[in-house]
């Protein structure tokens, strides 16, 4: 009765342009991998590419690290390749007595140029991607009922369009100069001044990369209010796709700034304008501007996103975490509606408290003030989420696999990198603060075993709906470990080099500012503080050791992992679950019809423990 | 495979996807050229005094441009009218209209592009700093038709004070061309982006637009030629190809109608 | 939007082009105000942004039918008016409250 009533709803539409043509006939490898409108492959695509840029990234700051914790010394094998490929701005270091070529080392510039490009690859080409374009593609329809996006073309143009900035991103490694040299905030006039083509590349990529995540985030809030199946109610939803909702809605507003922020810096490295020099500009290379532009612009305007960035990041891991943690507890998330207006709420005043970033830049004590106040207010809705997760697993019979694993390291460590941003929401404390080590540990937190451990997470959750096998269980245990304990041995010493006064963008890791190299100097930073850079940097390649039974694992569980027992083998209630595995193209073999909430685990007189959202109790 | 809703209404929200889609879309436009005019108020509000310009524009060009892009977006809605009157042939008429009045916003804009980036000026040896249309160049000297001049130290925007003083006295000088050695010249530029901020946020907000006018002009073109033929086949579905493409032609339309006064007027 | 029938759209064909002529006298009006020259410069960048608004407002309800649209587009378009506004409001008081209004007398 149920699915007649279906069929009407989705047969009423009668096909004109061929949107559905290609599931009639085979459409062969290009159409089918690389030019496909299926939201599934488009979500693969995404996570694939972004996976390989999340490598790259950390690949830049592992020889970061290097120069951070030795600094001058010749990195081993990896310092001659990066002399082929860089060229100059590599750093020959010769033996002081011998006089002999002993290797090479990265250059002050070549480490300003990897900062850069790990900070803007791993915010824009790695984390967000992942998180919003490759979950949400592969899973927000499938859990909405849904047979595809909205926009199945303008879907594979998103993708498209974002592989060809990170293509551009990547091709400025190869330019006279290097890439992009002035953070990934690209600061005016600092970005301006630099004279190299890195910042061109940069500019055009991210105008690229921008317009990308504009079409994506116009097709997922389509898709959400378009295409929910019928019955899935607002409130039926599952909180992930709440979440990435609201990730659309801040992309799609806060990015557009950020696009106008990125075009003026081309106008003023193109055309010659002077949108950010101000007048009197004192920098030798820039003595034709006009003047009469402010830095402070591009400050606000790159800030306008910069913050609900944060969000963007965070939002879908929270999503995740939660899918994860209802289906193994086995109860339904406590505080649901709380966690739905609570993201509702983190997104709006997301928007309105970018310049607690720029408390160092000269702003009044009123503004100051202003957005100190929305700051702390905007803490509220981020721990209620958290607590509602943390009361979630009170009283729950606990299945600790992978997944599950790093969605409760999550909320910890989630927790840390929160808690420590609050001393940086209060102007008084981030004036102490502001660029040094402590701001660089709250961010990874965060983002690292904050979001990443999320995403993470949800790759051992979903790996079984994608392909109908498990990742290794073992070895997921092991990467599991090894990332929690080296994760945290990476990121806690920066708290204290922070606090110390040590400051974020030296090559040298601060050797320069010791107390060591400068006896007499007041403020010197403290020895113990400048070793801990060497433990950091050990910490931080064991933590890269120890991504590699996933990376094994997640290749060698394709055609060798464990064969699902069933098409729901998590035994979850949310819809992605109730197709085939791995779902065809049209997703669903009847158009389901939700009749309950989404997290119908363990209730009270039901025969299973868990009710499907489109079946009946 | 059919993705839903692509002509129909979904019953609960009313709108089919295109129309969810566009509006989208068009909130994420506001924001952009929300934030160009933020900084075009940032920019003009921490100028130094005197060194904002007024009255550089033509204004009858911008207003005949205006009327264009006001007139370009009744024949779009007349269009999209006429095909819920079934009327297939006075859409063509209206969509033809619509391309021509958009072809022509983008020769009158390009033709004012033109007369401000040969637009010569200098600063002289003697503070003096004279501007007009370049006539003739040589090794030796320039020679500026309807030069203006003033002292440079009182800043571009003295120059309509300047204009009036000169109609005012008895020195017609103004309107005769004038020679300038290029020894006696300081500092030399054209009236682009590069002169001074304000033709950096009127060169990039223009720009900008005409982009966004140029890539209407083409969907409705291609909507009006070889698009029209799912006339025949699907007349509903592409009634609202036309409705939304004429929704983002309209804020195009809107922007301008801010555009107008902001650059040209005050 | 809602209205479908022939006859209903031939009303509204009458009120676009009343509409067109809304505009035309609008923009000679914003001309002609600009020559109107204000002792206040608050006055003239106010009326000039009142007509346009007037303006702005006749294409927004009448030509993209906002007049008679459904409700998830009005939220929409709320969400986005209250962002641009911060955006500008925000930035342009961040620009009028420099520390030396504050520290220096």
């Amino acid at each position: 009765m149920e699915s007649t009533e279906a069929k009407e709803l989705h047969d009423t539409h009668h096909d004109a342009d061929g949107h559905g043509a290609d599931h009639h006939h085979d459409p062969g490898f290009w159409r089918k991998y690389i030019f496909s409108t299926d939201h599934k492959i488009i979500g693969i695509q995404y996570g694939i590419t972004s996976l390989l840029f999340m490598l790259f990234g950390f690949f830049l700051i592992a020889t970061m690290r290097w120069s951070m914790a030795y600094p001058g010394q010749p990195m081993p094998v990896v310092g001659s390749l990066l002399h082929i490929i860089m060229g100059d701005m590599t750093s020959a270091v010769f033996d002081p007595e011998t006089k002999e070529l002993i290797g090479y080392a990265i250059s002050n510039d070549l480490y300003n140029a990897f900062g850069a490009m790990h900070g803007t690859i791993m915010v824009f080409l790695a984390v967000v991607p992942l998180a919003f374009a490759a979950f949400g593609n592969y899973v927000v329809p499938l859990q909405i009922g849904a047979v595809d996006m909205a926009f199945p073309r303008l879907n594979m143009a998103s993708y498209h369009l974002f592989l060809l900035g990170g293509l551009i991103m990547l091709a400025s490694f190869f330019i006279p100069g290097g890439p992009a040299q002035a953070g990934w905030t690209s600061y005016s006039p600092l970005a301006t001044s630099i004279q190299t083509d890195g910042q061109l590349y940069w500019l055009i990529a991210m105008v690229i990369i921008i317009t990308s995540s504009l079409l994506g985030a116009v097709n997922f809030i389509a898709t959400i209010i378009q295409l929910r199946a019928p019955g899935m109610t607002w409130m039926r939803m599952p909180f992930f796709c709440w979440a990435q909702f609201v990730t659309a809605f801040l992309l799609l507003l806060a990015f557009p700034p950020l696009e106008v922020g990125a075009l003026l810096q081309l106008m003023d490295k193109v055309a010659g304008t002077s949108f950010y020099l101000p007048t009197g500009l004192a920098i030798s290379t820039m003595k034709d501007i006009s003047g009469g532009g402010s830095p402070l612009l591009y400050q606000h305007l790159f800030w306008f996103l910069g913050h609900p960035e944060v969000y963007v990041l965070i939002l879908p891991a929270m999503g995740v975490v939660s899918e994860i943690i209802a289906n193994n507890t086995r109860k339904p998330l406590w505080g649901y509606k709380s966690l739905v207006y609570s993201t509702l709420v983190l997104g709006f005043l997301s928007f309105i408290v970018w310049a607690h970033h720029m408390y160092l830049t000269g702003m009044g004590t009123k503004i100051s003030t202003f957005f100190q106040t929305t700051t702390m207010i905007i803490s509220i809705p981020s721990v209620i989420i958290l607590t509602c997760l943390f009361i979630s697993l009170w009283g729950g019979s606990i299945r600790f696999n992978t997944p599950m694993l790093f969605a409760l390291a999550f909320l910890p460590m989630f927790g840390i990198g929160g808690l420590t941003g609050l001393p940086l929401g209060f102007n008084y404390s981030d004036i102490l603060l502001h660029d040094t080590y402590y701001v660089i540990g709250h961010f990874h937190y965060v983002v690292a075993p904050g979001t990443i451990f999320g995403l993470i997470a949800g790759i051992y959750f979903w790996y079984p709906k994608m392909t109908g096998r498990y990742m290794n269980e073992f070895w997921g245990k092991v990467h599991f470990w090894g990332s929690f304990i080296f994760m945290n041995l990476t990121f806690q010493p920066m708290f204290a080099q922070g606090m110390a006064g040590m400051l974020r963008r030296m090559a040298d890791g601060g050797v320069g500012y010791s107390i060591a190299n400068n006896p007499d100097a007041v403020g010197g930073l403290a020895d113990q503080f400048v070793k801990l850079n060497a433990n950091i940097t050990l910490a931080a390649y064991a933590l890269g050791l120890a991504q590699i039974p996933f990376i094994i694992n997640l290749f060698y569980s394709i055609s060798k992992g464990k064969k699902v027992e069933s098409d729901n083998p998590w035994h979850s209630t949310t819809l992605e679950w109730q197709t085939p595995t791995p779902p065809p193209h049209g997703n669903f073999t009847t158009p389901p019809t939700v009749t309950g909430g989404p997290y119908e685990y363990s209730v009270p007189g039901s025969s299973q423990d868990y009710i499907p959202q489109n079946q009946k109790a | 495979m059919e993705v839903p809703y692509t002509v129909e209404n979904r019953p609960d929200t009313g709108l089919y996807n295109a129309k969810v889609g566009i509006w989208l879309f068009l909130a994420s436009e506001v924001m952009l050229f929300g934030a160009l005019f933020s900084s075009y108020i940032l920019l003009r509000v921490g100028a130094l005094e005197g060194h904002w310009p007024t009255e550089l524009l033509n204004v009858p060009i911008g207003t005949v441009n205006t009327m264009v892009l006001i007139l370009s977006s009744v024949t779009v809605v007349m269009a999209w009218a006429s095909l819920k009157l079934n009327d297939f042939k006075k859409f063509k008429m209206y969509q033809l209209a619509t391309v021509i009045c958009a072809c022509m916003f983008v020769l009158i804009k390009s033709y004012e592009y033109r007369d401000k980036l040969t637009h010569h000026d200098v600063v002289l040896a003697d503070g003096m700093r004279v501007d007009g249309h370049l006539v003739e160049e040589t090794d030796e000297y320039i020679i500026l038709s309807h030069p203006v001049s003033y002292p440079a130290v009182k800043g571009i925007g003295y120059r309509p004070t300047a204009i009036k003083e000169a109609e005012h006295g008895d020195d017609h000088h103004h309107a005769e061309d004038r020679k300038i050695m290029l020894a006696d010249i300081v500092k030399r530029t054209t009236w682009g982006p590069w002169a001074n901020t304000y033709f950096a946020i009127y060169f990039t907000l223009t720009g900008l637009h005409a982009l966004h006018v140029i890539a209407g002009a083409l969907v409705i073109a291609y909507y009006w030629g070889p698009g029209s033929k799912m006339w025949k086949t699907n007349p509903e579905q592409f009634t609202n190809r036309i409705e939304v493409s004429g929704l983002f032609w309209h804020f195009v339309d809107l922007v301008w109608i801010f555009l107008f006064p902001i650059l040209y007027l005050l | 939007m809602s209205g479908h029938g022939p006859e209903e759209i031939k009303k509204t064909i009458r009120t676009y082009l009343k509409v067109l002529g809304v505009l035309v006298v609008g923009t000679i009006a914003t001309v002609g105000a600009s020559y109107l020259h204000f002792d206040s410069m608050a006055m003239t960048v106010g009326l000039a942004l009142l007509i346009a608004s007037v303006k702005a407002g006749f294409v927004a309800l009448y030509f993209m039918h906002l007049i008679d649209e459904q409700k998830i587009i009005y939220k929409l378009l709320g969400l986005t008016t209250f962002f641009f506004l911060g955006l500008m409001v925000l930035i342009i008081w961040a620009s009028g409250d420099k520390p030396m209004n504050t520290v220096m007398p």
